[in-house]
């Protein structure tokens, strides 16, 4: 069996739809989630005496945003992605500088690389996301890896 | 990060240790708005042919993360970080999954100020994040 994702969406580029405001309570909830305590990510008096606009986001925030964006490319039927057999590869992250409670998000999303290996698909996004002023926060490399279902019975041939 | 210790490669983080439940994992699911239901329930995990319920692997490349921000002492100095994930953490109904994180100053760049961390986050004796670096500014 292989999987059927579709590698002509290599290339395409989706432009953001709209931004994200970055709340004080989200950055605060992924904080406790990945167990980070830091006063930056919890205080905004802190997150001031530390040069912050307010409370700071930790390193692997980004995702969420970017992850958000990706649906637009891993959600759409068409290009043959089921999520339930998804699993994540790879992940970068490059801050340019960090996302801070207040920022509204702006995603642009890129489908870098699509390829199928031994039944897998690799599928490479690239999300930029930026201020709605063009500041740039973060470039955030995502590879999924679309796992071939099991044959569907014993006797099946490999594909 | 302590000041007063000179940095050097070789130079090692404080090791962490950190329990994760099905409700972490359910606590992370809801502030990162990643609901796969891999993570949440043993029946579709299962389905799929995973063994049992696995943590999200940006919650393990987030605990990590925290453990470089809180040794560098501002988690603004974290400039880049990039893992693949090459094992799941599994996390049984009744018994919390334990992941281990330690880590290494592999590069200085005084020029740039800038030092290169090299983690190891194992669970269950396997190693789940493979390159797991990242650059950090020193001031």
């Amino acid at each position: 069996m292989t999987v059927t994702v579709d590698e002509s969406f290599a290339g395409r580029v989706y432009p953001s739809t709209g931004t994200t405001l970055v709340t004080a309570d989200t950055v605060r909830a992924f904080a406790r989630a990945v167990r980070a305590a830091h006063p930056s990510h919890h205080d905004a008096d802190a997150a001031r005496a530390a040069g912050h606009a307010d409370v700071v986001a930790p390193p692997t925030f980004a995702v969420t945003l970017a992850q958000a964006a990706e649906q637009q490319f891993v959600a759409d039927p068409a290009a043959g992605i089921d999520f339930s057999r998804v699993v994540h590869g790879e992940e970068q992250f490059t801050h340019h500088r960090p996302i801070v409670a207040g920022d509204e998000v702006a995603a642009e999303l890129h489908v870098d690389r699509v390829r199928v290996v031994r039944g897998n698909a690799m599928v490479t996004t690239r999300v930029e996301l930026s201020r709605a002023d063009g500041t740039a926060l973060s470039t955030v490399v995502s590879m999924l890896v679309v796992r071939a279902p099991e044959p569907a019975t014993p006797t099946e041939a490999p594909a | 990060m302590n000041a007063d210790v000179r940095l050097e490669v070789g130079t090692e983080l404080p090791t962490a240790r950190y329990e994760l439940s099905r409700d972490d994992l359910r606590a992370y699911a809801e502030a990162s708005g990643d609901r796969n239901p891999i993570h949440l329930d043993e029946v579709t995990a299962r389905s799929v042919g995973l063994p049992d319920v696995i943590a999200h692997g940006m919650l393990t490349m987030g605990l990590a993360g925290t453990v470089v921000a809180d040794w560098v002492g501002d988690p603004a100095r974290v400039l880049s970080y990039g893992t693949k994930f090459t094992a799941p953490v599994v996390v049984p109904a009744d018994a919390p999954a334990v992941v281990e994180v330690a880590g290494t100053v592999v590069a200085l760049d005084e020029a740039a100020g800038t030092a290169e961390v090299d983690l190891v986050v194992t669970s269950a004796g396997a190693k789940v994040l493979t390159r797991a670096r990242a650059v950090v500014a020193l001031s």
